[in-house]
């Protein structure tokens, strides 16, 4: 009896060190151009000190999944391990002439598109390995958006915890509510990445979510 | 000056049809001969009307293989996708998880599914109220 006692103390003295040391696939996913490596670059820069990927106004800027492992965040006395996982934009369609308006040549145009839409297929398929996924949307923009319903169904089919993040709050077109009252099964918090707003509720609810990975 | 302005219109939007496809058609499908017959649809230039919604990881799955045709299908530039749920009030998350169930349970028949290539439908703008279909000249 004494022994099994023992032997329930030292297994949850080593599970509970193991779960804490595990690091936890942190993925972002959302449509182009909304804010997504912003978000991954200022969590990365406030705990490693480094930034993850490029930014750009142009859309599908990010065209490879891109991560940082092993970015240990803390907040508030509890530490957790993340691997951030940066994704290129979903969107349905791709169309090389949206990009010549951003004065690029046609032959860059058409590279990019081929390029944004390896991309997509390349975030696809990662959402098999996420462990949480942030869905980060655009505060300026209309959130009934057929990609947005279809990723987070996806993502509640398979029982991946998923936070809803609104960036570009800074924004005078921002509108919280109108994504509140899209998703009001979630906590939508509002942020702004470029100017590092409101990342503590954003931090809280990270902590909180990791507990149902 | 009207009336030409009106032929104008007819005339920009000719080589393509709507098609409506009853879920009979496709409750029999497994996953892959469905989204296999959705594109064939897609690709003939047609705006397809699907009575009811496809699967989550179906809809992911089209959205993949749609997106893996843009380059290798001649001027083919993607898809825009809209699904509309009857499930009443509650916001698009709560109809969303009731479509799901639904669709487990062999159907969602009060949705609406409404796909269409890029190069005809521009946009489908939605809010919970109505749905617009706007498409290109």
């Amino acid at each position: 009896m004494a022994i099994k006692i023992f032997g329930n103390f030292f297994g949850r003295i080593f599970s509970s060190l193991f779960k804490n040391k595990r690091e936890i696939k942190l993925g972002f996913y959302g449509p182009p151009n909304v804010g997504k490596t912003s978000l991954a670059n200022r969590i990365c820069k406030d705990f490693t000190g480094e930034e993850l990927g490029s930014v750009s106004k142009i859309p599908h800027e990010t065209r490879n999944v891109q991560f940082k492992e092993k970015v240990e965040i803390a907040y508030k006395g509890k530490k957790l391990v993340f691997k951030l996982v940066d994704t290129p934009g979903i969107a349905t369609k791709i169309d090389y002439e949206d990009f010549l308006k951003y004065k690029m040549g046609k032959k860059e145009a058409k590279t990019r598109a081929k390029e944004a839409t390896q991309g997509i297929i390349e975030s696809i398929k990662w959402l098999d390995d996420m462990d949480m996924v942030v869905i980060v949307l655009d505060a300026t923009e209309n959130p009934y958006n057929q990609v947005n319903i279809t990723i987070i169904g996806n993502l509640v089919a398979r029982k991946i915890p998923v936070l809803i993040v609104a960036n570009k709050v800074d924004l005078k077109k921002a509108d919280l509510k109108r994504i509140e009252a899209a998703f009001p099964e979630y906590d939508v918090i509002g942020i702004s990445a470029r100017y590092g707003k409101n990342l503590e509720e954003f931090y809280e609810s990270i902590f909180k979510l990791s507990k149902k990975v | 000056m009207a009336k030409k302005r009106g032929a104008e219109k007819i005339g920009n939007l000719k080589g393509f049809s709507i098609q409506f496809l009853p879920y009979s058609e496709i409750r029999g499908l497994n996953s892959d001969d469905r989204i296999r017959k959705i594109l064939d649809i897609i690709l003939g230039n047609n705006i397809l009307i699907i009575q009811g919604r496809l699967t989550p990881n179906e809809e992911t799955r089209l959205i993949g293989d749609t997106i893996a045709m843009v380059g290798h299908v001649k001027s083919f530039k993607g898809v825009e996708l809209a699904v509309i749920s009857g499930n009443g009030d509650g916001g698009m998350f709560r109809r969303m998880t009731k479509g799901l169930a639904n669709a487990l349970a062999g159907g969602d028949f009060s949705a609406i599914t409404i796909i269409g290539p890029a190069t005809i439908v521009k946009e489908i703008k939605r809010n919970p109220k109505k749905i617009e279909l706007f498409l290109n000249r």
